[in-house]
């Protein structure tokens, strides 16, 4: 019989283990979600969820082998165990093998009680939002426009167990709201959004108002062709492309030569100066607003993480320091093989100008004549070697002239590698948190100042608006 | 074609449906809803992973649960859960009520559905011989490992990666109409590339295996339906052909696009611009519209005359491929560009009733139990040429050009004019023959003067069926595994990119 409370499930998986070593997980979820189109509710739900996932590690003489299983809901614990057991006999061995982490060295010195009961959230978040979203729907429409979004609320609890005695818990709340208005024609589009922990500090006024200064802006627009324009990027278009640069940072394929961040001869361009004014780009667990999880789970290894690394620490840790290259990604197994840190990704990142106080309307006032940006778009990969990533302008592109926005342009496609405008950015703002556009369901958690770069590479011109 | 051989797993159809289907239904009906369907899904994925021909990771999934969608005084309700059994299904049922209850006050446009008949006892297994989860790991790992070895053993191979995702869906769907319909789907995707790194200089290249995933079992990684000792055999040599290849100049080519390449200018450019949900503006704030919008439905001027293009969900081995679609309608075929002209579009029961259609083409899709259908895309797909030429006597044709072969990377806008996408290897055209691969390509253009310029489509023998697991659309995110066929395609004086100088190298 399988239990029901996932600290019970944990405990009789870990019990049944006839492998050398075992890491199991739970995840308890719940969400909540509105999704809209031209003022009116086009899909919905709540949804709840559990996933238990088994590794079990057997020496079988060669090494460590690893069996990972995950299964949904309320799996049988004897064939779940001896299916992750299986799989791990019938392995190789595997290549990141270290001993597991114990309660005595590697994990955080505490995390959320072990014995209470999973958060959950349901569709009664949304019981003030809601409402004030149909304001808004009806003062759109009184206007003749359109409003287009998004609302998603997520809770996940994550229990995790070893046969070395961790027990580790973790709730975490995720929220976003994406407002897209569009003119009745679709001629015009603008967008506002934000990224929530628990909906109360949602303003659907304030998103309104935004969306509403943006139609100001677009009353008038401009034709530009394609080219290299200062521009100013907001944050979420900083935050899309730090992402992005965030994802690669692993520090083996740089020891193995094999991205942007390898140096030439060999090693790592840790030491490296990347930006050109003294940024720091950082996550933390405990940062404010952003908090995450301070420990790894991992379900499969890869370059960024290994499955024997469950349970390890993940303190603060700062990927830039004055505008240098300071850390990598790098799981213990391949930090032990280069004599180098282990340095574990962290489910947020924040950039920082440290002592910058100007905001984006501070930054647009001291622009002769440039381009703001409002999000990025379909951002690609199209070289490694230089991390070169293609990508289009999207829901506003405005020119500033004399200190003021004076219109609305069309969209471009965008060449740019986000390592290499770090060396070209002439001025970065306060920080801020700010939702990717580009990247939201992946990751919400950042914070980013607006950043002036003098020759933006617009490849051409989009159409599309 | 044979009927298939295999039949609906036992442990899925031992599974309580019927007692899910009367619960949630009997509840949902006595709550006033004009519409009610359950699913339960069980989904099996399992991911091989190698890193230079040693295990890096496998990783093994089951998702199973279930889901009741409702349409209640006009309004959609959506509830899922993980427990199956009756008083869930009731629960689910009572919570989609509820959902469409706080809904109401946003919603203004009325859901109602296109009708469809009923499909009282249905039954679908796709086309495979293997069920690759019937195959032990050690033998994957062993057979992936040594495609590994092989391309490793070559010169100037320094790293190799490979992999093998594989995917058993099963669905059952039950609707208030009387639907009962039971599918199992199969597919797999394997994958490997190569790569070479010059410490001297830095510079590191690749080169991936063309072989497109595909709607088959485990067969196709021994040896139905792809040569893969052909292909792992010449992948070192052309990829030391290419990091010595001259750079790209830029301008106008020809292009010859290979269907391993096109399949994805398809996809982005067609299967995306034709889905009726994001010509109505349901995805604008998201995955976004398109140009192609339903005024134009007729006139619109798509490409050249030799232009046709057909959706699909009855293709062999497509990713796409069903009996019947999460709204319980059956597989169909239909044109979506007639003679150049936009004809049609991808639809699901509600858009089907909103255009006053007699019923829809069966495009609804959930990737999971815990998400609500939405219209995802057929196999959408160019058709060759019955009399059409060779590759080689396509390429004889083109004075000066490019010959793309493989996808890469890949980029569009949200109105699906503005792409960019670049390729595994280019070969230069000069005077009707291969001149030698060039490097850093990438092309860039609006759709309908891409189209525009499409001159001249290959014969049968070019024809090739190419796809993707991982195609992605709606808020929450959905990802669905879909295929599109096409034959090799001349394109005339299409902007082509330095992708160095681009950089600002």
């Amino acid at each position: 019989m399988t239990a029901r409370r996932a600290q019970d499930v944990v405990e009789q998986v870990l019990a049944a283990s006839t492998a050398d070593a075992q890491i199991t997980y739970v995840v308890e979820g719940s969400e909540a979600n509105l999704r809209w189109a031209g003022n009116s509710l086009t899909t919905n739900g709540a949804m709840r969820s559990r996933r238990v996932a088994v590794i079990s590690f057997v020496d079988g003489g060669a090494g460590m082998a690893v069996g990972s299983v995950a299964r949904s809901g309320f799996p049988d614990v004897a064939e779940l165990v001896a299916a992750s057991e299986h799989a791990a006999r019938t392995a190789g061995p595997a290549e990141d093998a270290v001993p597991l982490i114990g309660p005595d060295g590697g994990a955080p010195a505490a995390t959320g009680d072990w014995d209470a009961d999973a958060a959950e959230t349901s569709i009664d978040v949304f019981a003030d939002f809601a409402p004030a979203l149909g304001q808004a729907f009806g003062e759109a429409r009184d206007r003749g426009r359109l409003l287009f979004g998004f609302a998603e609320h997520r809770m996940e609890t994550v229990y995790l167990g070893s046969s070395t005695g961790l027990r580790l818990r973790h709730d975490q709340p995720t929220g976003r709201v994406e407002l897209n208005g569009k003119s009745a024609d679709f001629g015009t589009s603008v967008w506002a959004g934000t990224g929530t922990r628990d909906f109360r500090d949602v303003s659907v006024p304030d998103l309104a108002a935004e969306v509403d200064r943006r139609y100001g802006w677009s009353q008038r627009t401009v034709e530009l062709p394609a080219g290299r324009y200062e521009t100013v990027l907001p944050p979420s278009a900083v935050s899309d492309l730090m992402i992005y640069l965030y994802w690669t940072m692993e520090a083996r394929d740089a020891d193995e030569g094999r991205n942007v961040f390898a140096r030439t001869g060999g090693g790592t361009r840790t030491g490296e100066r990347l930006a050109a004014l003294p940024l720091t780009l950082r996550s933390d667990p405990a940062e404010p607003g952003l908090e995450c999880a301070p420990f790894q789970v991992v379900g499969g290894s890869s370059s960024a993480a290994s499955v024997f690394d469950n349970g390890m620490a993940t303190p603060a840790v700062n990927w830039l320091e004055d505008g240098v290259l300071a850390n990598l990604v790098r799981p213990r197994a391949w930090a032990l093989k280069t004599t180098a840190p282990a340095t574990a990704a962290v489910d947020n990142l924040v950039l920082e100008h440290p002592g910058a106080t100007a905001s984006l309307d501070d930054m647009l006032a001291a622009t002769d004549r440039g381009l703001l940006l409002t999000t990025l778009w379909y951002i690609r990969e199209v070289d490694p070697q230089t991390l070169l990533l293609t990508g289009l302008t999207r829901d506003g592109v405005y020119l500033v002239e004399g200190g003021e926005v004076t219109g609305a342009v069309n969209n471009f496609r965008f060449n740019e590698s986000p390592v290499d405008l770090l060396g070209r950015v002439v001025e970065a703002g306060r920080t801020e948190r700010t939702l990717p556009r580009e990247w939201n369901d992946w990751f919400t958690r950042a914070a980013m100042p607006p950043l002036r770069v003098p020759d933006f590479n617009m490849s051409s011109v989009s159409p599309a608006s | 074609m044979p009927a298939p051989t295999r039949s609906v797993d036992e442990s899925f159809l031992a599974l309580p449906l019927s007692a899910l289907a009367e619960a949630a239904l009997t509840r949902a009906v006595d709550l006033g809803c004009e519409h009610a369907d359950l699913r339960v899904e069980r989904i099996r994925t399992q991911t091989v992973r190698l890193r230079d021909a040693r295990p890096e990771s496998l990783s093994d999934a089951e998702d199973l649960g279930l889901a009741v969608r409702v349409v209640h005084e006009g309004t959609w309700g959506f509830a899922a859960g993980v427990v199956l059994t009756a008083a869930e299904a009731v629960r689910l049922a009572e919570e989609a009520v509820a959902v469409a209850r706080v809904s109401a006050a946003l919603s203004t446009d009325r859901v109602e559905l296109a009708p469809e008949p009923v499909h009282p006892d249905a039954r679908y297994v796709s086309d495979y011989d293997v069920d690759p989860f019937d195959v032990p790991d050690a033998d994957k790992t062993a057979l992936l490992a040594d495609m590994s070895e092989r391309v490793l053993a070559a010169d100037g191979v320094e790293h190799v990666q490979a992999s093998c995702m594989q995917v058993k869906e099963q669905k059952f769907y039950a609707d208030t109409a009387g639907s009962r319909i039971v599918q199992q789907r199969v597919r797999v995707h394997p994958d490997l590339e190569a790569l070479t790194v010059d410490r001297a200089t830095g510079a590191f290249d690749s080169m991936r295996t063309l072989l497109p995933p595909a709607g088959r079992g485990w067969e196709y990684l021994t040896g139905t339906g792809w040569d893969w000792d052909a292909e792992l055999a010449e992948i070192p040599e052309l990829l030391r052909e290419k990091t010595k290849a001259p750079s790209v100049d830029p301008g106008r080519y020809d292009l010859v696009v290979d269907p391993t390449n096109l399949w994805l200018t398809i996809h982005e450019s067609v299967g995306h611009a034709t889905e009726l949900d994001r010509a109505l503006g349901y995805e604008a704030a998201y995955a976004g519209t398109s140009f192609a919008t339903p005024d134009q439905l007729g006139t619109l001027r798509y490409g050249s005359p030799v232009m046709q293009v057909t959706g699909d969900r009855t293709a062999p081995h497509g990713l796409s491929t069903v009996g019947w679609d999460d709204e319980g309608v059956q597989a169909q075929e239909w044109d979506v560009v007639r003679d150049g002209v936009l004809v049609g579009y991808q639809l699901d029961r509600n858009m089907a009733r909103l255009r006053g259609l007699p019923r829809s083409n069966g495009c609804a899709f959930a990737d999971s139990s815990a998400h609500v259908p939405v219209q995802r895309m057929a196999n959408v797909s160019l058709r060759a040429d019955p009399d059409g030429p060779s590759t080689e006597e396509v390429i004889a044709g083109v004075d000066r050009g490019i010959y793309v072969v493989g996808d890469k990377s890949w980029s569009i806008d949200m109105q699906r004019y503005n792409f960019q996408f670049t390729g595994q290897r280019f070969y230069r055209i000069e005077g009707g023959r291969l001149a030698g691969q060039v490097r850093d390509v990438a092309y860039q253009a609006t759709t309908t003067d891409f189209w525009g310029s499409l001159r001249r489509v290959g014969g049968p023998g070019t024809y090739r069926l190419g796809g993707a697991f991982n195609c992605g659309k709606a808020q929450p995110g959905q990802t669905a595994p879909v295929s599109h066929g096409c034959p090799v395609a001349v394109f005339e004086q299409v902007s082509v990119l330095n992708t160095v100088q681009e950089g600002g190298r």
